[in-house]
């Protein structure tokens, strides 16, 4: 459980974070979104307890980050990939990691093994790991502990696909045993898999947030008519606009279920009905997002 | 890298039962203790110690007079590398944090900072006194090798010389933690740890209305008495105001810059 109240940041005249509130339950994936400079980093580091917010305030299972006795045993925390010392073997850093949270450290070689980092590779010193070598190092680290919240930030970035597909049935296994994940991305269709929820930023502000099913079915209803001439003059009683595209499907800005009643009343015959899911809440990511100025991106 | 990447039987989430009791400093110490042996620099730093240290034996044994080849001779002689070289070990073990980042997964997993500052103290002065116990060993072997190559050989110690000498380790390996806190940036750090010092020692000798400040605040100047037997009150007062100014106020004012720095 991560509960977030109106956590402010600013640095100067600029608001890095401005009043963002969210929570993430346990038993679910929470896709944390926004354009590279949205906040999502910043958001994350006062989550743990890395940076000072200005203003507001966020828990982990309800206690401040910084009160937790033994935070590796609750929380797992991956915010960057590359922060480990290049010096350190991938299996020293992760012994230091079990003797700092009071843990033995012959679990260390099976927890590099779950991630996909031999024997050999546990061995060889971070410095010549690639970045998905990197990310996956550091999902073992925050999984170490055996933790009931997860806080990744851009976790997929670097891995390959296959790593990719791994990694969601990973994470998603994670929550559906209970555990609560927190996952940024500035892609929506890497997280739009896995997330059960959707919190999206952009500029420092949340723009929207909600289920994953819900803000897809947001995003319109994909419609193939029979009789487009037809399906026109009911869009028109409905008062309700549609964008046709090349294939023949027109994108409505309404939920499906009132378009396909007012088609059986009417007798309009329709081929196909359906949300427009995934790219329907990408065009509403661009619009939302597409108001930040990007010479704003600062990081 | 293999990919054995099975959707994996992974962690179950715990429950989520909040211990509310802090980490206990000993594991931390022990934690940090380690971070200084496990870097490919730190690793390589106390092997140059080490063999440095055998080394200050060697040169006695090879190019001394004989009635130079005593105990104390070594000892005195083979504190030398380690207080030169642990302080670098310091510095790292403050700034390696900041510049390899780790400070990220350090404090996520030790939110309570000043706890991770008061580990690394206590590693520092742990290695001190290990560097000195080990000095102590080596001028042992150097001595009887010493006894068989014709040299005086005498055991005689004065114990006050094993305390100051250890002082003297302590002194500047915390002096190394304190610069390596207070900026952060390993180059930096080590420059003028090395340099500042030197400087005020080149000032306070050239500059004569400087010479009564020298006496109190030069490290160079006051740290010199820990070689000789039985330092005298005065002594220790001198060192006691220097080590103030070149140590206890580096690591506090360090503390209070790596409590506040965001971390990213």
């Amino acid at each position: 459980m991560i509960t977030v109240e109106n956590l402010t940041k600013r640095y100067g005249a600029q608001r890095a974070v401005d009043d963002v509130s969210f929570t993430c339950e346990p038993g679910t994936v929470t896709g944390f979104l926004g354009p590279n400079g949205a906040g999502k980093s910043t958001t994350m580091r006062m989550i743990c307890g890395l940076t000072p917010p200005t203003s507001g305030s966020a828990t982990v299972s309800g206690v401040p980050y910084r009160r937790l006795g033994n935070p590796g045993r609750h929380v797992g925390v991956l915010l960057d990939a590359s922060a480990q010392h290049a010096g350190r073997t991938g299996r020293e850093t992760l012994a230091l990691a079990a003797m700092t949270m009071g843990l033995d450290t012959a679990r260390v070689p099976e927890r590099l093994a779950r991630v996909g980092l031999n024997a050999t590779a546990g061995k060889r010193r971070v410095r010549a790991y690639s970045l998905g070598m990197r990310q996956r190092l550091g999902l073992a680290y925050a999984m170490l502990g055996d933790p009931a919240v997860l806080i990744l930030d851009e976790p997929a970035n670097g891995l390959d696909p296959e790593g990719i597909f791994w990694m969601r049935g990973l994470l998603r296994e994670f929550a559906d045993r209970g555990g609560t994940v927190l996952l940024s991305s500035h892609l929506l269709r890497e997280v739009e898999a896995v997330a059960d929820r959707l919190v999206m930023i952009g500029g420092g502000r949340i723009l929207t947030q909600g289920d994953k099913d819900v803000l897809l079915g947001a995003g319109g209803t994909v419609v193939r008519p029979e009789d487009p001439a037809a399906f026109d003059a009911l869009l028109r009683r409905l008062d309700l606009t549609g964008s046709r595209s090349a294939d023949g499907t027109v994108l409505v800005q309404s939920e499906p279920a009132p378009i396909a009643r007012a088609a059986a009343a009417t007798g309009v015959v329709l081929l196909e009905v359906r949300p427009a899911g995934v790219g329907g809440l990408e065009e509403m990511f661009l619009r939302l997002t597409g108001t930040t100025d990007p010479t704003e991106v600062t990081r | 890298m293999t990919t054995t990447t099975e959707p994996a039987t992974t962690t179950p989430a715990a429950p989520a039962t909040i211990a509310t009791g802090r980490l206990p400093m000993a594991r931390l110490t022990l934690v940090e203790l380690r971070k200084l042996a496990d870097t490919r620099a730190g690793f390589w730093l106390l092997v140059v110690i080490g063999l440095a240290t055998a080394g200050t034996s060697a040169i006695i044994l090879g190019w001394s007079a004989d009635q130079e080849m005593t105990f104390e001779g070594f000892f005195a002689f083979g504190l030398l590398p380690s207080a030169v070289l642990l302080p670098v070990l310091g510095v790292l073990s403050v700034t390696s944090e900041w510049s390899q980042r780790t400070a990220l997964s350090t404090f996520t997993l030790v939110p309570t900072r000043g706890r991770v500052l008061i580990a690394k103290v206590t590693a520092g002065v742990l290695i001190a006194v290990a560097a000195t116990v080990a000095t102590a060993a080596l001028s042992a072997v150097a001595n009887v090798l010493g006894r068989a190559l014709g040299g005086d050989g005498a055991w005689h110690l004065d114990a006050s010389l094993l305390w100051q000498g250890l002082l003297l380790q302590v002194i500047f390996v915390l002096m190394g933690i304190g610069f390596g806190a207070l900026l952060l940036s390993t180059p930096l750090a080590i420059v003028l740890y090395f340099a500042l010092p030197m400087v005020w020692t080149i000032l306070g000798e050239m500059i004569k209305g400087l010479h009564t400040a020298a006496g109190w605040l030069d490290l160079n100047v006051t740290t010199a008495p820990l070689s000789e037997a039985d330092m005298t009150g005065n002594e220790y007062a001198r060192l006691a105001v220097a080590a103030a100014v070149w140590v206890l106020v580096p690591l506090v004012a360090g503390t209070v810059r790596v409590l506040r720095r965001e971390v990213t």
